[in-house]
């Protein structure tokens, strides 16, 4: 009885999470309705949220990697797939954390989860059109590069498009305001990576104090 | 422990914001390499040698009572090598038969001319006729003179509005072309080349080097300086050549060692050029990088810095090579300005060189002028380097299989070719061979080509396969319909029963 209950359980639990997933379709060719149902009618999820995350840098590993050399320049025996991930998704989380933390002081109505969540969705596009892209690399020639560099620039386009409008529906702002703090996220992201840089360096001074007391101490009683 | 903290944590922060950045790392092997070549990430590869010293020609070699002192140039007609030994005001002729090196005449006086000696000689040129051209630097004249030393004629400071008469007239290099006009390098002459008809009248300058400032540049002279300061300031002015070559079609190669460092990769500051008729460069640079010498280099030490020409030469078949006078280095540009090879360092053994002045060439081999050494190296070409240029010619004469086959022996001496790579598979599309070609075009990361290839071979596949893309097509768009239409018929029938049931019942 119980097996049973934890099995419905369980399959409702997946079914809510495919429904999400599908839910990326509605935003993006919906961008407007779709975001805002996103965190506001909670049509969105967290589960599907990571998962486009994940996709996304799966999509960046494999275009790095399987590309044909004809339209990519990756110096393959140098790249370092946690160092790729990484580079991505650092930057990508302190721009949500700054964009979140100048929100709540402007009266934006996202939480840090609806930002996250609304910034994932966005990536979509961008992985439907750049992961049959790496197959497509492979059947044209150089000459026929426009087909790809095209499809590449809507692929990006799209994805700064809904990132755009997510933040906009999810913060409840209008266009103006969006821009402005795009930008303002930007900066903040910037003073973010300043105190990372600072605490790093303040952490440094402090171990060498205590190494160098340390040392004083062993010195004194020798 | 504080420092490398510090570090770390500078790394890490780079790594945030430049994703690619710090994937490149570029080792800087210039202590221990003497031959190498530049791969597609600009990285440096160990190549084997090129060229190996045949010999080294000092004074005590050709007997001479006064040993040479800071010659300045050479040049090479026939089995005769000229030499401009400047501090001694005079021309040493040198003829080379297999390995001897013979003095034939000492030049110090020209016949019948005033003044008959040279005051420090900087350049000598000969042509086919034997006609002798000396860059009398300062006796203010390039003097001609046939091949018995008589004097024929000079070419002196032109009396033209376009030349500062103010301005002493140094001629420092000069070349002649078959029909006996002639261009002058001069010292302070910023405005290209002087040149001269064959008859010694001055007809103009050639080939400027252009002006070059930023818009930063204008804009703080036009707008944040007062005149005072202006007139303090050096103005916008071209810069003078270092070097000048004539290459057997009468186009005049010139290397250029004023500019800024930045300039060079992004191909802005051109040290070595070729220039047309009228002077514009049409120089072919079909590489990944620009005919620039070093890729890579240091900042600080004196002995570091970008590469700067000191002096070129063209072979007959259209690869030139410059004589790099920082770190005394020769590099091989094939007509399509691809590099073929990189050697040389500084120092006192054979193939090492201390002030690098002049390079000419005797067939393929290479003879360079030392300044402070004076002496003159001669090089022959390695097996490897013959392989190079014996593929080139194949390839250029239309024996393409068997510039392949050449090819193809290159790479057992150098796996890293990447020349060689782009031949075979250039041989191989001949062969219509288009599957392999590719896999050649791949290797020498050759994109043109690659495409070229790849759209014959999937014309090919798609002609071959054409039944099976016409049946696979099919399939996907006819099949669909046909369940469609069986399911129409089938609820058809259905209904039809249906209704005949009703009507029964």
């Amino acid at each position: 009885m119980n097996a049973v209950k934890t099995n419905t359980a369980r399959n409702e639990k997946w079914q809510r999470y495919t429904e999400t997933l599908r839910y990326a379709k509605h935003v993006m060719f919906h961008p407007f309705d779709g975001f805002w149902d996103l965190s506001h009618e909670g049509r969105g999820s967290l589960a599907a949220a990571h998962t486009f995350l994940v996709m996304f840098l799966l999509t960046w590993v494999l275009k790095l990697m399987y590309t044909n050399f004809q339209f990519i320049n990756a110096p393959v025996q140098y790249i370092n797939i946690y160092e790729q991930c990484a580079s991505l998704l650092i930057p990508f989380l302190i721009l949500c954390l700054s964009n979140w933390s100048l929100s709540t002081l402007f009266d934006g109505k996202g939480r840090f989860k609806d930002i996250y969540m609304a910034m994932c969705y966005a990536l979509v596009p961008y992985i439907l059109i750049q992961l049959p892209l790496i197959a497509v690399s492979h059947m044209i020639s150089f000459d026929e590069a426009s087909y790809y560099t095209v499809l590449m620039s809507i692929s990006t386009i799209w994805s700064l498009f809904l990132a755009f409008v997510g933040l906009m529906q999810v913060h409840d702002y209008g266009p103006g305001k969006t821009i402005i703090f795009v930008i303002a996220t930007i900066f903040g992201a910037l003073v973010i990576l300043f105190l990372i840089l600072v605490f790093f360096s303040l952490l440094s001074d402090a171990a060498a104090y205590f190494i160098s007391l340390y040392r004083e101490i062993v010195f004194r009683l020798h | 422990m504080k420092a490398s903290v510090r570090l770390t944590a500078l790394v890490m922060a780079l790594m945030m914001i430049l994703p690619l950045g710090a994937a490149f790392a570029v080792t800087d092997g210039y202590d221990s390499v003497y031959t190498y070549n530049y791969d597609y990430w600009d990285d440096y590869k160990e190549t084997p040698d090129a060229y190996r010293v045949e010999q080294v020609i000092y004074s005590p070699t050709l007997g001479l009572e006064t040993p040479m002192r800071r010659p300045q140039s050479l040049y090479v007609r026939g089995n005769d090598i000229y030499v401009c030994d400047t501090g001694n005001n005079r021309i040493l002729q040198i003829r080379r038969s297999g390995d001897e090196y013979a003095l034939v005449r000492l030049i110090d006086t020209i016949n019948g001319a005033e003044p008959a000696t040279f005051n420090t000689p900087s350049d000598v040129f000969v042509d086919e006729n034997g006609s002798i051209y000396v860059a009398d630097t300062n006796n203010n004249r390039v003097v001609m003179a046939d091949k018995n030393l008589n004097y024929v004629q000079s070419f002196t400071k032109p009396e033209d509005s376009t030349f500062d008469q103010g301005l002493s007239f140094l001629p420092d290099k000069l070349v002649a072309d078959t029909s006996g006009r002639v261009y002058v390098l001069a010292t302070n002459v910023n405005k290209g080349l002087v040149k001269y008809e064959s008859d010694g009248s001055f007809t103009g300058f050639i080939g400027a080097n252009p002006v070059m400032y930023t818009m930063w540049d204008y804009i703080w002279k036009t707008f944040f300086t007062t005149k005072a300061q202006r007139a303090q300031q050096a103005s916008f002015v071209p810069t003078e050549y270092e070097n000048i070559a004539i290459d057997r079609e009468g186009f005049i190669y010139a290397t250029n060692i004023v500019f800024d460092e930045y300039d060079l990769i992004y191909d802005n500051a051109k040290p070595i050029r070729r220039l047309n008729a009228i002077g514009n460069d049409i120089l072919i640079k079909n590489d990944w990088y620009p005919p620039i010498g070093d890729l890579h280099w240091e900042e600080q030490s004196q002995d570091y810095g970008p590469s700067k020409f000191a002096d070129i030469t063209v072979l007959d078949s259209d690869t030139y090579i410059a004589f790099d006078r920082t770190r005394g280095r020769f590099f091989g540009y094939d007509p399509q300005g691809i590099m073929l090879w990189t050697f040389g360092t500084k120092g006192n053994s054979n193939g090492a060189f201390l002030a690098p002045v002049s390079i000419e060439h005797m067939g393929n081999d290479l003879l360079a002028l030392d300044e402070n050494e004076a002496s003159i190296t001669v090089m022959t070409p390695t097996e490897y380097g013959r392989l190079i240029y014996q593929a080139s010619d194949q390839y250029l004469s239309g024996d393409y299989d068997g510039s392949a086959d050449t090819w193809r022996e290159v790479l057992k001496l150098n796996a890293n070719y990447n020349l060689a790579f782009i031949g075979i598979g250039r041989a191989l599309m001949r062969q219509e061979n288009f599957k392999e070609a590719m896999d050649y075009f791949k290797m020498a990361y050759d994109r043109d080509n690659y495409g070229r290839a790849y759209r014959y071979y999937r014309k090919e596949m798609i002609e071959q396969n054409i039944v099976w893309i016409v049946l696979g097509v099919a399939a996907v768009l006819v099949v669909p319909l046909i369940i469609g239409c069986v399911r129409k018929m089938k609820a058809e029938v259905e209904a039809y029963e249906r209704r005949q049931n009703k009507y029964r019942a």
